[in-house]
């Protein structure tokens, strides 16, 4: 998907760059070539968005650092964690990452028939991955060591429940995703909201990489 | 089926808040009749609550900030009130109430007060000043207002139905935990902040987008206006820690509503974990709230000078250097909590090094007034008066810096006069400087000189009448938020305090008093041109009020101050720039996606505050199917023809035009 | 990966996110994503792996595994988000560079305020584990 494409007329509404205001060179949103493309904006903003989500998350992680050894008798992440099926949710999210890719080029070459397979791939990689973490939510909490036991629970439920959290908006995103571009077609602002999506998913495997390096891997390391 | 929610909810055996929410309900309902007998209300909804033009949405939460000022102001009056009379248990607020009090007004004057204010006042104007159409994300600055809004809302409907916070206007566990604070107070507060922070966060992103990525042709980073560059600062600000925010609050929710272990006692959770992350958000919100005004001050200063501003590029260094350092400072609001001398002596001398940033500052609007041809104003009076009040309560601020010190003078009346007074001289008195500077672009008229001056001179011997003597009873050994108290020595200090608010008060009436003359003679103190002040930025470029569109074309900017270069050459030559040639424009289209969704926040914020499960789930589902909607619409934009867009130009154009050749020097 | 024009054409922003393919688009984008999964998963089975090994002496695994996710974040940045350093990506790159920054000042500066804090002023609990 060429920038340039955007910034071609049509897609200029507002007139910012023209007229008694045309910048030098047409470099627009570089400072001095006046206002950016629509597509650009939208982009940024949403990226400066993502930036203060994982701001937040950091905020859960410190706590879980902190509160990591705070086990009030009950069990420790060595005790408790499985790091097959962790394993497996990881191999899962990549691929549903990879997946997603793949959707991003289908946009771009505009094939709606590969957009949605691959767009329905990534959402059933993500349900699985929703599935087995859920799963592994309920079991320790059917064993007693549910997020009240500890406070080093507290953490980690929390922390990996938020992402949880942001995986479901995210799949609750793709359906209505998938539902525009069945609607209005590679519609301007359909395609703006679907680079928006792809990096929020992107990014939320980002968080996973971190996830299960910080509470599962190194919660587990003699 | 409700929940927590009974009839028991409403305090009907406190007479002051019974009083207080019944007047509150007969003024909102008189000013619903009023309006809806008067057939405003098709036009409220249409050029106002739906709107997505930033100028609206920058007045209204203006307006918003206005009334949350004069409500905190009151909890203000009751506690000086208070403890002016509380020598050995006298006064009239029960402790649970005291509690609730202070609480709210700190809540209020921060969240809902000086926030809103300062959004407002960079909605307005910070896209005029880019020379730009409108902000990033219209729809998106509707949500964020009505989201304020509804926050707002929440912490008002405690005085009718429950009660608010008594732990503060940060919540600190233990005391917030569910255990020492069964209410429904914490909660109110929780989910008023949470709520309107989303607001504020979602504020934040669009503001850097604007700044970054939507300047007029030309406008290079260092030819902006020194209010965008302190705007951007203060917004990077809001993105980089307002989740820090979200994050501690849900915690701290998580414990009180699901049993969590974060911060409680038990179960190995760690309450200065709360400390910590709460002020990690806490400390940059401060230099959140003050940046943009030290922003208005550069704008009013260099205009009431009619001199650029002095070191522009020193200028954006030191604010850049404030923004990054205001997040290695923040452990200096718990020096006293148990951390090492080490710890201590590094956050220490970080928050003595960012007083080097306000330093250049002052030193470079010193020497833009120095050689200039000042004239005194409200707004360089507001100035004036920051200048020096800002320095001393800085200058406290350094004090309390040295973490021995602070051992002594920790949650003493001597920080809550410190804060007090780098609040109230730097944030106060800007959006005050901001309000009176901006009046007249927003609404065609300036505000009356004389009573404005008024304002200002009581506000601040006000302000100094009841500050100061509290500064003496902290370091007589007065801790702060104190229902009552047994050390004579105090009370004469605390008498002079209450003296001072009442002082104050008359401050706050004769701004009042400025607004309703000043309506009454606008068309006496109408601004023809749309540059009332003689100014230096494009936004004294427009109309006043401007276009929907804000410029006919977009301006191509060639150096600093764009506007001033402009109208120096128009001088010279005798004539306007040349006729642009007008096309047709696209603006964003109104949308009641912003107050529709707030209203869901508002149904799910009181439903979790209540424990009304089914309700939340609703007003969730509600608020979802309102952003789809807003996603499935097929026209975003309204059309204005060129010959529309002609006809508004040439009028202001003949009006500066005619302005122009009666054009005989710069004012006295 | 940017389209540098020949001399006398502006560059233009990017979108974070977005990457300037040519004429072959398909493959070559569909080439980047199979690498960077390649190298993704690569480094997942490594971390895995050292996590459960005695390869690595002990006390430095969780160093190795901090720098493998660290590789692996970056993985997902270039191949997946394309951030680049070219110029059109250079708001990009800032703004991560912000992210990044707090990120480190609120972990690294929350670890060690908590670390000085539990050490100068236990709680009870680990007072009383102390007296046993």
């Amino acid at each position: 998907m060429s920038a340039e494409a955007a910034a071609a007329a049509g897609s200029d509404p507002h007139k910012l760059g023209r007229g008694h205001g045309h910048g030098h060179g047409g470099a627009t949103g570089q400072s001095v070539g006046g206002p950016a493309p629509n597509r650009i904006v939208v982009g940024y903003g949403f990226w400066l968005f993502l930036l203060s989500d994982i701001v937040m998350f950091s905020g859960f992680f410190a706590a879980y650092a902190v509160l990591a050894g705070q086990t009030a008798g009950g069990p420790s992440g060595r005790q408790v964690f499985d790091l097959n099926t962790v394993a497996i949710e990881t191999v899962c999210l990549l691929a549903s990452s990879f997946t997603c890719g793949l959707a991003t080029l289908a946009v771009g070459a505009r094939m709606k028939l590969k957009f949605y397979g691959a767009m329905a791939t990534t959402f059933v990689f993500g349900a699985i991955f929703l599935g087995i973490e859920l799963h592994e939510f309920a079991g320790l909490i059917a064993a007693g060591n549910g997020p009240q036991r500890s406070a080093f629970l507290s953490a980690f439920f929390c922390l990996v429940g938020c992402h949880g959290l942001h995986v479901t908006a995210g799949l609750l995103w793709l359906l209505t995703m998938m539902a525009q571009v069945f609607a209005k077609g590679f519609r301007r602002d359909v395609l703006n909201r679907m680079l928006c999506f792809s990096l929020f998913w992107h990014a939320l495997d980002i968080i996973w990489v971190a996830l299960f390096t910080v509470v599962y891997l190194i919660g587990v390391a003699p | 089926m409700l929940g927590k929610l009974s009839w028991a909810a409403i305090p009907l055996d406190q007479p002051i808040p019974m009083i207080a929410s019944g007047v509150v309900v007969l003024i909102i309902l008189g000013v619903l009749a009023f309006v809806t007998l008067k057939g405003w209300v098709p036009y409220l909804w249409n050029e106002w609550i739906t709107s997505v033009d930033h100028k609206r949405i920058g007045v209204m939460y203006i307006v918003l900030a206005v009334v949350m000022l004069i409500r905190g102001f009151a909890d203000a009056i009751m506690m000086r009130s208070q403890q002016a009379v509380a020598f050995h248990g006298g006064g009239y607020l029960a402790p649970e109430h005291y509690n609730q009090i202070f609480s709210a007004h700190g809540t209020i004057m921060i969240f809902f007060g000086a926030m809103p204010f300062i959004i407002g006042l960079m909605n307005f104007v910070v896209p005029l000043q880019l020379g730009d159409r409108d902000v990033a994300f219209p729809t998106l600055n509707s949500v964020s207002f009505w989201l304020t809004a509804t926050g707002a809302l929440l912490v008002n409907i405690s005085l009718v139905i429950g009660e608010f916070a008594r732990t503060g206007w940060l919540p600190y566990p233990p005391l917030s935990e569910l255990k020492y604070s069964p209410g429904v107070g914490v909660d109110y507060y929780l989910w008023a902040i949470q709520i309107s922070g989303v607001g504020t966060l979602l504020t934040g992103v669009n503001f850097v987008t604007t700044i970054l990525k939507l300047r007029a042709p030309g406008m290079s980073y260092l030819r902006m206006p020194m209010f965008c560059w302190t705007a951007l600062a203060a917004n990077l600000l809001i993105v980089a820690a307002f989740p820090i925010l979200t994050a501690t609050l849900a915690m701290l929710s998580l414990d009180r509503y699901l049993g969590f272990h974060f911060f409680t006692n038990e179960g190995g959770g760690n309450l200065m974990m709360f400390m910590n992350l709460i002020w990690a958000w806490g400390h940059p919100e401060v230099y959140i709230l003050v940046l943009p005004c030290f922003g208005i001050f550069s704008e009013v200063i260099s205009t009431f000078s009619s001199k650029p501003l002095f070191g522009y590029r020193s200028m954006v260094i030191a604010t850049l250097f404030i923004c990054l350092v205001s997040f290695t400072v923040w452990l200096h609001h718990f020096f006293t909590m148990g951390a090492g001398p080490d710890v201590n002596a590094v956050f220490g001398i970080a928050t003595s090094v960012i007083a080097v940033g306000t330093g250049v500052k002052i030193y470079n609007w010193m020497f833009t007034m120095f050689g200039g041809r000042i004239r005194f104003t409200t707004p360089m009076l507001w100035s004036l008066g920051f200048m020096v009040t800002f320095v001393l309560g800085g200058m406290t601020g350094v004090l309390l810096a040295v973490p021995p010190a602070d051992f002594v003078l920790h949650n003493s009346m001597f920080l809550v006069a410190h804060f007090h007074n780098v609040i109230i001289g730097g944030v106060l008195f800007g959006v005050l400087a901001g309000y009176t500077f901006w009046f007249p672009k927003a609404f065609g008229f300036t505000l009356d000189e004389a009573w404005g001056k008024a304002a200002f001179w009581f506000t601040l011997v006000g302000f100094y009448v009841t500050f100061v003597p509290l500064y003496v009873a902290g370091l007589l050994g007065m801790t702060r938020r104190l229902q009552h108290y047994d050390v004579a020595g105090w009370k004469p200090w605390l008498t002079w305090a209450a003296i001072g608010t009442a002082v104050t008060a008359i401050g706050v009436i004769c701004q009042i008093v400025q607004l309703v003359v000043s309506i009454r003679n606008r068309e006496a103190l109408r601004d023809v041109t749309g540059d009332p002040w003689d100014g230096r930025s494009l936004e004294w470029a427009t109309s006043s009020p401007p276009p929907a569109f804000n410029f006919a074309v977009l301006p191509n900017v060639e150096g600093e101050e764009a506007y001033w270069s402009i109208k120096q050459a128009a001088r010279e030559q005798q004539r306007l720039r040349d006729e642009p040639e007008y096309e047709d424009l696209e603006m964003p289209r109104n949308s009641p996606t912003g107050f529709v969704c707030a209203f869901f926040a508002t149904v799910v914020g009181f439903a979790l505050i209540w424990h009304i499960w089914w309700l939340a789930i609703l007003g969730l589902i509600g608020a979802y199917a309102t952003f789809v909607m807003f996603a499935w619409r097929d026209t975003t934009e309204y059309h204005i023809p060129a010959a529309e867009v002609a006809r508004i130009d040439r009028a202001n154009r003949s009006a500066r035009q005619e302005a122009l050749t009666t054009y005989t020097g710069p004012r006295p | 990966m940017s389209e540098q024009q020949a001399s006398g054409h502006a560059v233009h922003d990017l979108a974070p996110g977005e990457e300037e393919l040519d004429g072959s688009g398909v493959a070559q984008g569909l080439r980047g994503y199979l690498l960077g999964l390649a190298l993704a998963v690569g480094l997942t089975a490594a971390s895995f792996y050292f996590a459960r090994s005695s390869l690595i002496w002990a006390p430095g695994v969780a160093t190795a595994l901090i720098v493998l996710a660290i590789a692996q974040m970056g993985v997902h940045l270039v191949f997946f988000l394309h951030i680049t350093t070219g110029p059109d990506n250079t708001n990009n790159v800032l703004a991560l560079a912000f992210g990044v920054l707090i990120v480190f000042l609120i972990m690294a500066g929350s670890l060690w305020i908590m670390a000085n804090l539990n050490h100068h002023m236990p709680s009870m609990d680990q007072v009383m584990r102390m007296q046993r």
